[in-house]
């Protein structure tokens, strides 16, 4: 293609788009600050010398710097990649106009990648030249279920913002329309806060975006965090009678879209708060379990206060959860609107510590919730799990997302790097190290997990994303022993196969090893995504609080009554790791409970003898 | 927020004690407690030790020497200006008993937690000897409050420009020669010291407490970035420590441990440079 009457430069630059190195898949184009614009980063050699040459495209026909001398229309000999220094020179075309080189490099956008090839000697790279592919907005066949928006995988890969864009309203009223209004809707069963889903999905069919943030917001306070990372897949989903046929409505985006909906109008309407009741709760932890409860207490009118030990607010939705699948200013977002209703936080407060439960109720608390989390990494317990760059999940994912460690060094905290990382485990934490890594700059990241695909405990779509940005998975595989170098880092990892066998206490086949057939993977990080256990710091200072043998808090109701007066506990710190959304049920329970217990003056404290003893 | 209400440079180079206002942490910190610290929105979370704290006057202080970009960045705050996140107490709270005479023995900037853990042992009644030691006398610190503490107290510098010409182990060695009755050490130092010491007191069947110093994100159990080796288990510092029994921490496997991020702090130490 030529343009201008000189070069040929069919090379695309633009929204969402950019160029990568064909050989090692970093990126090229990079953004300019100072002048708000995207550039191409090539080295170039001219003569004897070589340098960088940073062209900037546009449509009047662009501008190129250097670090070498390069006159307007001087032709360079040799054009590389500035990462790996491998030859980006198309061997197949010169420019037609001026006989240069010309570059071979990967574009990707919203459209699969593809090779594309551009005349390095002309500034004048032209301007973006397609649009972008009308694919992702099209309608799918009328039937079956609408899919999200997502960023490219080979993009993606390599940034840090959200994968996928959801639903736009069009998208939104079309897949709200496909819910057959079942006259007894399986899918609020399927959901732990029984979420009157086909009410808002009918709002959202009918166009009341509003109105159907307000139908979500009466059973769930924190639907854009909901509508990211719910199991939707296992829940309501699931229960969706569309589900065998054309696929489930898609009840977790639908979702998403009426929270973003309203959190980007000035109309996010605050519920009616009742009239004080004077009693005063204090909840301990602010991840998904303490926030939910806050937030039905405070609206009941009780005076809640949530403590957290980090600095930041929001526990496993802060330190855990990756920035690209659920972005922290959405989390943010939603703290602030439990600020609007009144609920008070404390960041810097440990548990066990600063205080302990004796205080809380000298401090004159009515009530107390225990919501902590699991939050004490496990190991595996073999040789060599001590190596340098053998990191728990918790560590690496707190470093990444709590601490920023992807601005490092703008932010002062680091994280560990490594070129082939191993990441051991299955489940959702596992696949957000993995694809953490991946955007942390690692060559090759492998999943290795003892069962296989079908027994992972992920979210299906993390498995997937997982799969499409190029995560390997080793499946029947478990790590036995860690090798490291003479100074102390992890080199290697010694591996058994396994096999599947009679299922285990979970339901899941248990994973036999099959022995005398070890081998050897090479990794340089190592990421210990096997699960976590409760928090030790909590029970100091709290004598008297039964414990069950895996060491979590025991409650004796289902609302997470525990064996102290006016105590009660929920989520992972009683029952061990789980998902966000089943903590936020537990806490459901916990809240109706308290409130029940405070306005009937009730002081006394059943707990059942047998259900004590068992 | 919290306030720094007093700042004092200990030493001609980069010893710096902060005091800053803290009332609850105050109120509730015990000898050898630390707490971690967070300077602006950008900063590591950055555990440091207390040296004294003050429950009436609801403050406590910390003793640091600047050696990467966070340290600079914390020396770097006047009387008044405030450090944005201190969490604390942190780390187990240690027993301490009455077993006669205990020696305290104190390196570099750990003299200051050195100084706190002795207030305890105090106030159970012990005997003190303190044996501390610098590189140079310009960076030797707390003199005048272990001198105030202790019942004797001896000082080393490894260039001989103060006090006793050597190291900390000589002057506990001489100590042992002279037939001075130990009946525990607690070691508190660069690593190497206190690979030095638990060295020297295992011969002499002298029972030692030394203070590890591992990287940590959260304090709390959370990341296991502390952990580490003693008696062949594997124990977090920050919940389990960070005191330990020094006979069984295996120093070189921390060692190696605690290097993971030279390269990176380097890096941030440089980065900030260039920006000035």
């Amino acid at each position: 293609m030529t343009q201008n009457g000189q070069h040929d430069g069919a090379f695309v630059t633009g929204a969402g788009l950019a160029a990568y190195c064909p050989n090692c898949r970093k990126a090229l184009t990079m953004l300019d600050p100072s002048r708000q614009e995207v550039v191409v980063h090539l080295r170039v050699r001219c003569g004897e010398e070589s340098g960088d040459l940073f062209l900037a495209p546009s449509a009047e026909g662009g501008r190129r710097t250097s670090t070498l001398d390069i006159c307007e229309h001087d032709t360079v000999d040799a054009v590389f990649c500035p990462h790996c220094g491998a030859s980006l020179v198309d061997g197949q075309r010169r420019c037609a106009a001026c006989g240069g080189p010309m570059a071979r490099v990967l574009v990707a956008g919203v459209k699969q990648p593809r090779l594309s090839s551009f005349c390095v000697t002309a500034g004048n790279v032209n301007a973006l030249t397609e649009k972008p592919p009308e694919a992702e907005t099209q309608r799918p066949a009328r039937e079956s279920r609408h899919r999200m928006p997502e960023q490219d995988a080979v993009l993606r890969a390599r940034n840090f913002s959200e994968v996928t864009y959801g639903f736009d309203r069009e998208l939104a009223m079309a897949e709200a329309a496909r819910c057959l209004a079942c006259k007894k809707p399986k899918c609020i069963e399927g959901c732990p806060v029984n979420v009157d889903i086909p009410a808002f999905v009918a709002q959202v069919k009918a166009g009341d975006f509003l109105g159907a943030a307000h139908t979500i917001k009466q059973r769930n306070a924190l639907p854009a965090i909901c509508g990211r990372v719910c199991p939707q897949d296992q829940q309501c989903e699931e229960a969706c009678v569309l589900g065998k046929k054309e696929g489930p409505v898609a009840i977790g985006a639908l979702e998403r879209f009426v929270a973003d909906f309203e959190r980007g109008t000035d109309a996010v309407t605050l519920p009616e708060r009742a009239a004080r009741t004077g009693h005063r709760i204090a909840v301990v932890g602010s991840g998904p379990a303490g926030l939910t409860l806050a937030a039905d207490l405070v609206l009941l009118g009780h005076a809640v206060t949530v403590f957290e030990a980090l600095h930041k607010l929001g526990g496993v939705l802060a330190y855990g959860i990756p920035e690209f699948r659920l972005p922290k200013d959405v989390v943010e977002a939603e703290i602030a609107y439990l600020r609007r209703l009144g609920v008070k936080f404390e960041v810097d407060a440990v548990v066990g510590r600063l205080f302990d439960l004796g205080d809380l109720f000298t401090e004159g608390y009515d009530a107390v919730y225990l919501a902590t989390g699991a939050g004490l990494p496990i190991f595996l317990g073999i040789p060599g799990e001590n190596l340098c760059n053998v990191v728990s999940a918790n560590e690496y994912l707190t470093r990444v997302n709590l601490m920023k460690a992807y601005l490092f060094p703008d932010y002062d905290t680091p994280a560990p790097k490594g070129t082939r990382v191993a990441v051991l485990g299955g489940g959702n934490v596992a696949m957000d190290c993995a694809r953490t890594a991946l955007r942390m700059g690692s060559r090759e990241v492998t999943v290795v997990y003892r069962r296989t695909r079908d027994e992972m405990p992920a979210r299906t779509e993390e498995i997937v994303h997982a799969e499409q940005e190029g995560v390997r998975f080793r499946y029947l595989t478990s790590p036995v022993r860690y090798i490291g170098d003479e100074q102390g880092w992890v080199r290697q990892l010694e591996c058994v196969p396994m096999k599947l066998g009679q299922p285990d206490a979970s339901g899941r086949p248990r994973p036999i090893p099959v022995s005398g057939a070890s081998y050897l993977l090479d990794a340089d990080l190592v990421l210990v995504a096997i699960g976590a256990g409760p928090n030790p710091t909590l029970f100091a200072g709290c004598e008297g609080l039964e414990r069950s043998e895996r060491g979590y808090i025991r409650t004796f109701s289902d609302a997470g009554r525990t064996s102290l007066p006016r105590v009660w506990a929920g989520g992972d710190i009683v029952t061990g790791s789980a998902t966000v959304i089943l903590a936020m049920g537990a806490a459901r329970l916990a809240a109706a409970d308290i409130h029940a217990y405070l306005s009937d003056g009730a002081t006394d404290w059943p707990v059942p003898a047998a259900t004590a003893v068992a | 927020m919290f306030t720094i209400v007093d700042r004092q440079e200990l030493t001609k180079r980069d010893m710096i004690s902060l005091t800053v206002e803290a009332p609850a942490i105050a109120r509730r910190i015990r000898p050898g407690q630390f707490v971690i610290l967070r300077v602006n929105e950008t900063g590591e979370r950055l555990p440091l030790t207390v040296a004294y704290s003050d429950a009436v006057a609801g403050t406590i202080t910390i003793i640091f020497q600047v050696v990467g970009k966070s340290t600079a960045l914390l020396a770097s705050l006047p009387i008044g200006d405030a450090i944005r996140d201190l969490a604390g107490p942190l780390g187990a709270v240690m027993e301490f008993e009455n077993v006669g005479t205990v020696v305290g023995i104190g390196g570099g900037s750990g003299i200051a937690v050195l100084h706190h853990l002795l207030i305890g042992y105090r106030e159970a009644g012990n005997r003190l000897i303190g044996v501390i030691g610098a590189r140079e006398k310009d960076l030797l610190i707390l003199e005048n409050e272990m001198n105030r503490l202790c019942d004797r107290v001896i000082v080393t510098t490894d260039d001989g420009s103060y006090g006793m010409h050597g190291l900390v182990t000589d002057a506990l060695k001489d100590l042992e020669e002279q037939g001075e009755r130990l009946d525990l050490a607690v070691a508190v130092g660069p690593l190497v010291m206190m690979r030095a010491v638990c060295q020297m007191t295992r011969l002499y069947d002298l029972p030692t407490i030394v203070s590890l110093n591992p990287i940590m994100i959260d304090g709390t159990g959370m990341c296991g970035g502390c952990r580490c080796t003693v008696g062949g288990e594997r124990k977090f510092a920050c919940v389990d420590g960070p005191h330990f029994d020094g006979h069984k921490v295996d120093f070189d496997e921390l060692m190696r441990r605690n290097a993971t991020y030279s390269r990176d702090e380097r890096l941030s130490l440089l980065s900030s440079v260039r920006r000035g």
